[in-house]
């Protein structure tokens, strides 16, 4: 299965600016199949979190409002140019992915 | 009326029917641990989503945290949203959508590393307040602002 998380992670000053883009269809639970009238079941990422040199530097509990294919940015401090990151995320059918990026 | 009795209750109940769940082989001991925050994200007012979370409804107005998004969302299903704050010791930022359905849509936890914002796309069913809750050095605060919404996006 091809990678769905794509990560850009730039330092900026003394902090590193990390922009993700996962792909998920978030799906709310509350559209119906157009077809046979069912709903289509709720498939949304619940946790994501971004570890550097193995400590957490973001953690996320997210719900079915967060639209699909997720856009996630945030900084954090004490990382440098060339360091790794590794950005991860678990759905609610329990399937996951992760992916890590060089800090440019 | 004793709600700190009550909720201490709930989560005494909650933690032993998980511990037989798990028992059973229903949990895995991952998804024990990991704790979503259903009954937050599940609550359909506000209020109870932020007592899902912190205990309290209570958030006094912040001019120290900032909610950027758009006057008008050309399309409701992905309403670029940015809370900051200049508050120090930040330890969380929710985003809420007043008049979704479940209002609560995501919670941040951040560490002392993290920096002061976060940067998302969120779906609005309708025009709506979009609030930020900050909890920084134990304390709860919030900002909102008003996105008109014209085509919803919630798919209902």
């Amino acid at each position: 299965m091809a990678n769905s998380i794509k990560i850009r992670a730039r330092m900026k000053g003394d902090s590193c600016e990390v922009k993700s883009l996962i792909k998920h269809q978030m799906e709310t639970g509350l559209r119906k199949d157009k077809k046979t009238g069912k709903v289509i079941p709720a498939h949304f990422i619940q946790e994501v979190s971004c570890e550097h040199n193995g400590s957490a530097v973001l953690t996320a509990n997210w719900g079915t409002a967060i639209s699909t294919n997720p856009y996630l940015s945030f900084e954090f401090s004490g990382a440098k140019k060339g360091d790794t990151i590794k950005l991860s995320w678990v759905d609610n059918m329990g399937e996951s992915d992760s992916a890590e990026a060089d800090i440019k | 009326m004793n709600m700190k009795r009550r909720v201490f209750l709930k989560g005494t109940l909650a933690s032993s029917a998980v511990a037989v769940a798990v028992g059973a082989g229903l949990l895995s001991p991952r998804q024990v641990l990991a704790a979503w925050p259903k009954a937050a994200f599940e609550a359909k007012s506000v209020n109870d989503a932020m007592t899902g979370i912190f205990d309290t409804d209570l958030a006094p107005a912040s001019d120290a945290i900032k909610v950027e998004a758009p006057d008008i969302a050309e399309n409701g299903a992905v309403v670029p949203v940015t809370i900051q704050t200049s508050l120090p010791n930040v330890e969380s930022i929710s985003i809420m959508a007043e008049k979704n359905q479940t209002p609560l849509i995501a919670n941040f936890s951040m560490t002392p590393r993290t920096g002061n914002f976060v940067s998302t796309r969120i779906k609005m069913g309708q025009t709506s307040n979009v609030i930020a809750i900050v909890k920084a050095d134990g304390k709860i605060y919030s900002a909102r602002k008003e996105v008109k919404v014209t085509i919803g996006g919630c798919g209902g």
